[in-house]
């Protein structure tokens, strides 16, 4: 097997949060967001990572970006542990990973122009990178990623959302990273522009060799993008496999929970389906239950998983699964 | 006679750059425990036509048409009088469970204000039947719980107490207005069974607005296919997916990624949703349309029956527009 070019080991991001009103002397409460996560994203691979809101993804893909403190574990890109980068590993490390967000608007500059919000990333790491030339690799990106270089002087507000989704999408492959973590990158676009934008990525990937960390709660999205999917429930990871054994034959009763949600645009299937629903919500991470943390909205739940937090246990090839009493089951039939 | 009949409804907002039509001529009826889908894009008026059914426009928004309820037409009600519908026979629920409760109130008082107001009900009995009603959309523990606040519950709690609240006054029609849009979707699976057990318990008519089609699949007897403020087409939803007769339901199927099937690449809809200032004066959709003919863009194509029970707007015939 290559080299993985992101390596996560035994990863926990724990953020201190301060009640309101507290005494200075009043211990802080501990959220925790992502707990004893591991994984590797292999080169040229697309990782996709799903999970109901509060499950950890974007704290995940933050860590990995460098922007939240790691509590404890690793992340090695390139074989290079994160926390113990010098200065200018660092600063390489900012311009091998790049980011993709949900809100195309809002992660625009409303006062810089397309031009100047997608140059900046390139003038900060090349700053003696000569103006045409800047100004030519900013035509050719955009031209890349389907918007008419003319447009190069107009403001974000002028654009729609899949036109503002494809300036980020622009702005994150300037520099030509090896890896693309995209938060969400398609939940706030209507249905016909997201189909664009998902062909759009899929394309990129494969044309500039990315590897690429996928976040999305909609799982038919990422089953449709990804090689591997990481399933997380309140920041644990439950399953890792590839992209269709995790849709066609889940082990985990959290992953066969979520599958039975997801709505099948098709009226015969729809109502023709048989689907035990999960119960219950999320509970507040600020508590999580203790042992294995789904046990409180799993059907298969027994004494035991309060106790300690299940191992991840190896099924079958690259497919693993955080659950003793883990067993296949075909959810949905396969049109 | 249907219960709710939309005629000729046309919403224009007032704006900077002039009049803006939001909704176009959209005529449709909803039946006596019929379950109606409005389904559309952002900017496709799906809200809109809700909001001008309930007298909820904007100040700088005005409806035109008719709205026939039960033979009354909502859009000609002095407030006072539309009131009494509003609670009585319509409710509404709205995307977002937190911005339309309200912060500073319990959650008994929100409730039993609508109960004492509407049914004359004293506090005490209104107290208890709210209870009962949060019972019915199955929020545990009720009767102790019912003394919160909204913050204290969690989003899909919270859209519970707006459901219930909605179905106080026992309305024959309620309107969601994408209903589970900010929910998680185990949650959104449970609200969505929730709501039709009591569709089926109080016999109360529907209308889903949402731009889920997967939820429309599951859920709704007829659809609505909306873009750019007109009705694309409209029938039976197991029809309509089966056999879209109208080349945007026809990509926007093509268009969703599927969990139960293997498809290498998602068919797109080329372009942008439309610009509600700047639409063509023929067929909305003419500009992304690949069945787009030289009359599409001038030529606005009636909206004609042509099937049981089904309608379309489009010049090509259904034949050639294949799934």
């Amino acid at each position: 097997m290559t080299e993985p070019i992101l390596s996560i080991r035994d990863l926990s991001v724990i953020f201190d949060i301060r009640p309101r009103g507290a005494w200075p002397w009043t211990p802080s409460l501990r959220l925790h967001a992502v707990s004893g996560l591991s994984v590797d994203v292999a080169p040229g691979e697309i990782l996709g990572l799903v999970g109901e809101s509060g499950s950890g993804k974007s704290t995940l893909a933050r860590a990995v970006v460098g922007t939240v403190p790691v509590t404890s574990g690793e992340i090695r890109f390139e074989g290079s542990d994160l926390a113990a980068m010098s200065p200018q590993d660092r600063r390489r490390h900012r311009r091998n990973v790049q980011m993709v967000f949900q809100d195309p608007l809002a992660a625009l500059n409303p006062r810089m122009t397309v031009g100047d919000i997608i140059a900046e990333p390139l003038i900060t790491h090349d700053p003696a990178t000569p103006r045409a030339e800047v100004k030519a690799r900013v035509r050719e990106i955009m031209d890349r990623v389907g918007l008419l270089p003319n447009l190069i002087n107009r403001y974000p507000h002028e654009f729609s959302g899949g036109q503002c989704q494809r300036i980020g999408i622009a702005r994150a492959l300037i520099l030509r990273p090896k890896l693309l973590i995209c938060d969400e990158p398609v939940s706030a676009l209507d249905v016909s522009v997201q189909a664009q934008v998902v062909n759009l990525l899929r394309e990129l990937q494969s044309d500039f060799g990315l590897s690429m960390i996928f976040i999305a709660h909609d799982l038919s999205v990422v089953k449709h993008i990804s090689d591997r999917i990481v399933v997380m429930y309140l920041g644990r990871p439950m399953e890792v496999g590839p992209a269709e054994a995790i849709t066609r034959t889940p082990h985990h009763p959290y992953t066969q929970g979520l599958i039975a949600s997801v709505p099948i645009p098709d009226p015969r299937l729809e109502r023709a389906r048989d689907r035990p629903l999960m119960e219950g919500e999320l509970p507040s991470p600020l508590a999580p239950p203790s042992g294995c943390v789904f046990r409180t909205r799993c059907p298969k739940a027994r004494p035991d998983c309060a106790r300690a937090v299940p191992p991840m246990e190896v099924v079958a090839d690259r497919h693993r699964v955080a659950c003793p009493y883990h067993e296949a089951q075909k959810v949905l039939q396969q049109a | 006679m249907a219960l709710l009949d939309v005629r000729d409804l046309t919403v224009t907002f007032q704006t900077n750059d002039g009049p803006v039509n939001a909704v176009n001529g959209l005529s449709f009826a909803v039946d006596t425990h019929e379950t109606l889908a409005i389904v559309g894009e952002s900017g496709s008026g799906k809200s809109q036509t809700a909001f001008a059914i309930m007298g909820l426009l904007a100040r700088n928004g005005g409806a035109a048409g008719q709205a026939l309820f039960d033979g009354t037409d909502l859009l000609t009600l002095s407030p006072r009088q539309l009131n009494r519908v509003r609670a009585n026979q319509i409710a509404m629920i709205f995307q977002d469970p937190m911005t339309s409760l309200n912060p500073y109130m319990r959650v008994s008082d929100q409730m039993a204000e609508v109960l004492q107001l509407h049914r004359g009900l004293s506090k005490r009995d209104a107290v208890a039947e709210a209870a009962q009603m949060l019972d019915a959309v199955r929020i545990p523990d009720a009767k102790a719980r019912i003394g919160m606040y909204p913050h204290e519950f969690s989003g899909g709690m919270r859209q519970r107490i707006m459901i219930a609240m909605a179905l106080l006054c026992r309305p024959r029609l309620l309107i969601a207005d994408e209903p589970t849009t900010a929910l998680d979707v185990t949650v959104q699976a449970q609200i969505m069974q929730l709501l039709a057990d009591i569709r089926e318990e109080f016999g109360t008519a529907v209308i889903l607005i949402t731009h889920d089609l997967g939820i429309v699949a599951g859920f709704c007897d007829r659809t609505l296919v909306l873009y750019g403020g007109q009705i694309m087409e409209e029938g039976p939803t197991q029809a309509i997916f089966d056999d879209p007769s109208h080349p945007y339901t026809s990509g926007l199927l093509k268009a969703v990624p599927r969990l139960d099937r293997d498809d290498a690449d998602l068919l797109t809809i080329a372009g942008e949703p439309p610009d509600m200032s700047h639409l063509p004066a023929g067929c909305p959709f003419s500009p992304r349309c690949d069945w787009v003919r030289d009359e599409c863009p001038g030529l606005k194509p009636p909206l004609v029956p042509f099937a049981a029970d089904r309608r379309r707007a489009c010049h090509v015939a259904a034949e050639e527009i294949t799934r």
